[in-house]
């Protein structure tokens, strides 16, 4: 009697578990969180520009007519990490969301990064710049997209040094991302041969840069290396104008610039600046073709920046992903390793690969802002100047101090 | 010493903006005894009124700088006629409730239409280039804007100290029973300070376009230095507001080069010395 009700149970819990086993492999749920400011100086730049990307990346997947059932939320961490964290974590055990994607601003990015590890998620970021996610802050779980620090720092900052400037004064974000972008732009310039003479730490949001531009014309140094973003570096280059600098023989590189922010600065201020990035709409007939459908369904018809871009590109190669296990595991670790072995293809960033610290390479792109005059519709803002190809522009996997290298 | 100089210099400028909207706090406050939290969306929608006369009007910057004080000043008046008029006699806070309602949802729509980021705005063309002072490279438009709010402030203030208009009004904050049995209409005086004080707020707004973005949030980040500015210059004193405006920027730009890290603190520091030294403020009367 004994032995039986013990094999009977054995046997139903066995069932059981093959049962689930079965679920689990056709489970065709995916729930994705869409994390980023939504209303503050970054939101121009991903905010529910990133949203509308990720729906049109569920829709051009094709996988709802497969069966599959794909829900979007997103949420608004306010550039503050601990609300950043708090959404994440809520996701994860309340709303049981697989993937977080976008997640602008650095600091936001590294605290979201311990959350997606320790709830197994997948987290694809777009948004944020700092190199530290896929260096010493990697995780199985992340997938870096888009840009980095590094990426800026040896593509924008080289050809400055490398064109003969080679004193440099920063004015810098006073959190993670303008430390990084700091840091790894000095390490180019030494390597270069040239000198960082000085520098100032901004608080995030300052609306006038008027003091610290003072302190950067005094410091005579060549260039004047913005390592702030959006809003900031807006208002940087502004009132630079403003006080002379650029005409005084000064130059300003601007580390990281965005399509919005040149769109906020008016032509007329920005041409002439220099820098990089991996996503421009107007490159070919594929990204023209899905900004032109992207941007007809934003409110204020804005062109997609390359964050926004890798949103979508970064979602579609989940998804292929996803299709390749034939169903969702929710287990970020295993979607994350399938993601790496299949090498990325899309319409926007070209051919490239995700290396096994997360790091997704592809080319980057040396631009120029154009002058007024050259400029044909209200987004032609941009003049090719040289491609650096990925290889180039991102961290080699050799110098990168990912702790999943070390294997 | 000479970058000194220049941070002195910056530091009026920033100060001016300081004291030009602190002052329209401190006239709304003293005489409606509002805390008009919409004072930021007031002064963002300052700014972008002259986007729009210069975009789609083609109404350059000088009549900008008349005509969107007045559009605004009217947008207030609606707002004290409709809303802010029934909360007299009430507790501060309803009032503080309502106007930051107000100015979350003037935001809002704002930031719905425009993004975050927002327009560019030209400097014109007469205010255009700088002047070389020796110890730094001096913009013409921020001279423009320390002198101009200069003369706006002490305008202002005399109006409302040494005027016949403003000894009424200061009696119909006393008494107003009384100064209506003289015959004057109490409540249309006090929609036109209202309106007075938030044009204010919009003259900044136009002041600071050309140097700033006009950018929707341009309001948010301001209003909260401008509230402690006002409490430290002691809430509803008229000159107080004006002197600590000015003299908080300067602070402030002397923080920026000492230790920038705290620049956007160093305000909040001294309002907490000052309200634990003298909680009326520096200039305030006892409530």
């Amino acid at each position: 009697m004994k032995t039986r009700s013990l094999a009977s149970f054995l046997l139903t819990t066995a069932l059981t578990f093959a049962a689930a086993g079965v679920a689990s492999a056709q489970d065709k749920t995916v729930k994705i969180g869409a994390l980023s400011d939504q209303s503050g100086l970054y939101a121009d730049l991903g905010g529910p520009g990133s949203t509308l990307a990720a729906q049109m990346a569920v829709e051009d997947s094709g996988l709802t007519a497969k069966g599959w059932k794909i829900d979007i939320i997103s949420g608004d961490h306010q550039n503050k990490p601990d609300i950043g964290t708090a959404i994440a974590r809520q996701w994860f055990d309340v709303d049981k969301v697989d993937i977080i994607v976008d997640v602008p601003n650095s600091g936001v990015a590294l605290a979201v990064n311990n959350v997606v590890k320790e709830k197994n998620g997948v987290y694809i970021n777009s948004g944020a710049a700092t190199s530290d996610l896929t260096n010493a802050q990697c995780t199985p779980n992340t997938v870096h997209w888009t840009y980095d620090t590094y990426m800026l720092a040896h593509t924008t900052g080289q050809a400055l040094v490398k064109a003969g400037g080679d004193t440099w004064f920063f004015l810098t974000a006073d959190y993670a991302f303008g430390a990084a972008l700091e840091r790894d732009t000095t390490a180019v310039i030494t390597a270069n041969g040239g000198k960082v003479v000085g520098g100032v730490k901004h608080p995030l949001n300052t609306p006038d840069f008027s003091s610290f531009l003072l302190q950067a014309q005094a410091s005579k140094a060549k260039i004047i290396g913005l390592a702030n973003a959006g809003g900031d570096t807006t208002n940087s280059i502004k009132q630079a104008a403003e006080f002379g600098i650029v005409k005084g023989g000064q130059k300003l590189a601007a580390l990281l610039l965005f399509l919005t922010d040149v769109k906020a600065i008016g032509l007329e201020t920005a041409q002439g600046l220099n820098f990089s990035e991996t996503f421009y709409w107007d490159m070919n007939d594929q990204t023209r073709a899905f900004s032109k459908r992207f941007s007809e369904r934003m409110k204020n018809g804005a062109m997609p920046t390359m964050v926004q871009a890798g949103v979508y590109s970064g979602l579609r190669h989940y998804f292929k992903a996803l299709e390749a296990l034939g169903g969702n595991p929710h287990d970020g670790v295993k979607v994350v390793e399938k993601m790496k072995s299949i090498p990325t293809e899309d319409d926007l960033f070209g051919k490239g690969e995700i290396q096994p610290n997360g790091r997704t390479i592809h080319n980057a792109y040396l631009f120029e802002v154009k002058k007024p005059s050259e400029s044909k519709g209200p987004w032609d803002f941009y003049k090719l100047v040289g491609t650096v190809p990925g290889d180039q522009a991102f961290t080699p996997l050799s110098e990168s101090k990912c702790a999943l290298l070390k294997k | 010493m000479q970058a000194l100089y220049a941070q002195l210099l910056v530091g009026l400028i920033n100060g001016s903006f300081y004291a030009l909207l602190s002052l329209g706090l401190a006239v709304i406050f003293g005489m409606l005894n509002i805390i008009n939290f919409a004072h930021g969306a007031l002064y963002m929608m300052g700014a972008f009124v002259a986007y729009f006369l210069l975009n789609l009007g083609g109404i350059n910057y000088w009549w900008a700088l008349l005509i969107a004080p007045i559009i605004v000043g009217i947008f207030g008046m609606i707002l004290e006629r409709t809303m802010l008029q029934w909360l007299t006699g009430l507790d501060h806070l309803y009032g503080l409730l309502l106007t930051f309602g107000i100015a979350l949802i003037v935001q809002g729509v704002f930031q719905n239409y425009f993004g975050s980021s927002g327009m560019p705005y030209a400097i014109p063309d007469q205010l255009k280039g700088g002047m070389n002072l020796g110890f730094m490279f001096l913009p013409v438009y921020r001279g423009w804007v320390v002198i101009f709010s200069l003369v706006v402030c002490l305008a202002t203030w005399f109006l409302i100290e040494k005027t016949r208009l403003g000894a009424y009004l200061r009696a119909a904050t006393e008494n107003p029973t009384l100064v209506r049995a003289f015959g004057i209409n109490v409540p249309r005086m006090i929609t036109l300070t209202y309106g007075l004080g938030v044009g204010l707020a919009a003259l900044a707004g136009v002041l600071s376009a050309p140097i700033n973005q006009v950018r929707p949030l341009m309001g948010a980040d301001l209003i909260i230095v401008v509230f402690a500015v006002v409490v430290i210059g002691g809430m509803g004193s008229i000159m107080g507001s004006i002197i600590t405006g000015f003299a908080l920027g300067v602070i402030e730009g002397l923080t920026k080069y000492f230790y920038p890290e705290a620049s956007n603190t160093v305000v909040f520091v001294l309002m907490v010395l000052v309200l634990l030294v003298k909680p009326t403020g520096l200039t305030g009367r006892a409530a």
